[in-house]
């Protein structure tokens, strides 16, 4: 029977959460690296024993750790477990928690600054990894979304990495500022069809799309509205909370934007509202359904400034028609006196037959949906607050 | 070569996989340069996380204290007291009480 393996990140560690594909009874294991600050957590599609997480802390910093068991043990894979940290003549093996900034004169486009909140000019500085993306068919290529935004990539299982200098210095970098969550780059996406596509969004820049692997980008944000900013059209500066696509439909993008819901049907060339009859569409996740392309979901949250959900009411919204029509998924889910975020990394969908749908809230509650939102339970209540949720699908 | 004794916060003891207090080989004159330096070869896995890897700038949360006297402002390469490189004393990185 197919098991399922929810990788869930945390304000205070990781935690493995395992069941059958019936999805009734779970496993949970954790915290992993606890007392740490664990944005995201991902398995490679290549090889699912490989997982990567990106620890953090205000204190020490960033931190990688790899399992290449599915999780069970972990390692920093500069230094891995069992084996000499350093060579022979004393230098570390591995620097696998060095971001460093592409500012060399080989890149072409050395680039210092980006705008903070009043509009200064502010020098780049690395805080943090909020993203990572394993490559769809090498389990030792992974990508790295990071705070100050920019895009990163290791291809040696994440033991150094690189900048994809192309991102900043396409050329609107200056104009990037921070959203209230800093400035990060929070969302990748790695084209099944076109591999040498990749999308990714920034908060508060907008999305943006590579068709040489990175190499070379432009920013796709034509057909955003955004009032909060001088002006509501322009080519950056909107505040993208986070983009999903269907692997089989590669030219249609959805988007939970600061305010509005969104979808592309030309890789982001252009896009339009479908936020519809939605009771708010503020909100930060939008995932797709496995096998429905056209089936999407997000969980409105009632303001910028009031990051719960409207009447205390937790609500999954889902459209069948690609957005615009939207139903209230409700069953399981607390209908009164709930006040608590769904953040923008914290969905994901499983590839079962009956595809299962899981999200976790700042009050530490994992949900899940065995049978595509009609119907909810929490696996877990009482987790700190989740900053990440993803899922894998055992054959 | 000096023998000191440094007590790290815990979270910084997980990473490095030690217990308790670490004892650290350092050459030559006792900073507080010379006790990072060699704590980050002999723990490459805490490179990065008490002094930002490029610019080699303290981690705002962390502070050093020396024989109980705070040295997180002091010159980085200026000489830490005998009880320090003797080993009589211990050698502390503090992180700040900042909640949570």
């Amino acid at each position: 029977m197919s098991n399922v393996q929810v990788l869930v990140g945390t304000r205070k560690g990781a935690f493995i959460l395992t069941s059958d594909g019936k999805r009734e009874k779970w496993d949970v294991s954790g915290p992993h690296f606890a007392g740490w600050e664990i944005y995201h957590v991902k398995g490679s599609p290549a090889d699912p024993n490989r997982l990567y997480a990106s620890q953090t802390s205000g204190w020490f910093g960033q931190i990688i750790q790899r399992s290449d068991d599915g999780g069970k043990t972990w390692f920093q894979p500069g230094t891995p477990a069992g084996e000499p940290t350093t060579t022979p003549e004393g230098m570390p093996v591995g620097e696998s928690n060095k971001f460093v900034y592409d500012d060399s004169a080989e890149t072409g486009k050395p680039l210092t600054t980006h705008q903070f909140y009043d509009g200064t000019a502010k020098p780049w500085v690395f805080k943090r990894v909020w993203h990572l993306e394993p490559a769809l068919d090498d389990a030792d290529t992974v990508y790295a979304g990071v705070e100050d935004a920019a895009l990163f990539r290791s291809t040696n299982g994440g033991q150094t990495w690189a900048e994809l200098p192309g991102l900043r210095g396409h050329g609107t970098g200056a104009q990037w500022q921070p959203g209230a969550g800093g400035m990060c780059l929070h969302s990748i996406i790695l084209d099944h069809q076109n591999r040498e596509r990749i999308f990714v969004a920034i908060s508060a820049a907008g999305a943006f799309r590579s068709d040489d692997s990175g190499a070379t980008w432009k920013p796709i944000n034509r057909g955003l509205h955004s009032q909060y900013i001088p002006d509501p059209t322009a080519e950056v500066g909107h505040c993208v909370h986070h983009i999903a696509q269907h692997p089989a439909n590669s030219n249609v993008l959805f988007m939970q934007k600061h305010w509005d819901v969104m979808r592309s049907d030309d890789a982001g060339d252009s896009w339009t509202e479908v936020s519809g009859n939605l009771p708010t569409d503020f909100g930060f996740v939008i995932d797709v359904h496995a096998h429905e392309p056209e089936t999407i979901y997000v969980v409105p949250i009632k303001s910028d400034g009031e990051h719960y959900p409207p009447d205390g009411k937790l609500r999954v919204y889902r459209s069948r028609t690609g957005g615009n029509e939207w139903e209230a998924l409700t069953k399981g889910l607390p209908q009164e006196n709930c006040y608590v975020n769904v953040l923008r990394d914290a969905m994901a969908v499983d590839s079962l037959d009956s595809c299962g749908v899981y999200f976790g809230t700042t009050g530490g509650q994992v949900y899940a949906s065995a049978d595509a939102g009609d119907t909810w339970a929490p696996i877990v209540r009482d987790l700190p607050a989740v900053l990440s949720v993803e899922v894998q699908t055992w054959p | 070569m000096a023998m000191i004794t440094m007590v790290m916060p815990a979270h910084l003891r997980t990473l490095a996989g030690v217990s308790g207090d670490v004892t650290i080989e350092v050459d030559g004159e006792v900073t507080l340069r010379s006790i990072l330096d060699a704590l980050e070869t002999q723990y490459p896995m805490l490179r990065g996380t008490i002094r930002e890897h490029v610019s080699g700038e303290r981690r705002p949360f962390l502070r050093f204290f020396a024989c109980g006297e705070d040295i997180t402002h002091e010159s980085p390469d200026a000489p830490l007291p005998q009880e320090i490189a003797s080993g009589a004393e211990a050698f502390y990185v503090v992180g700040a009480i900042a909640g949570g």
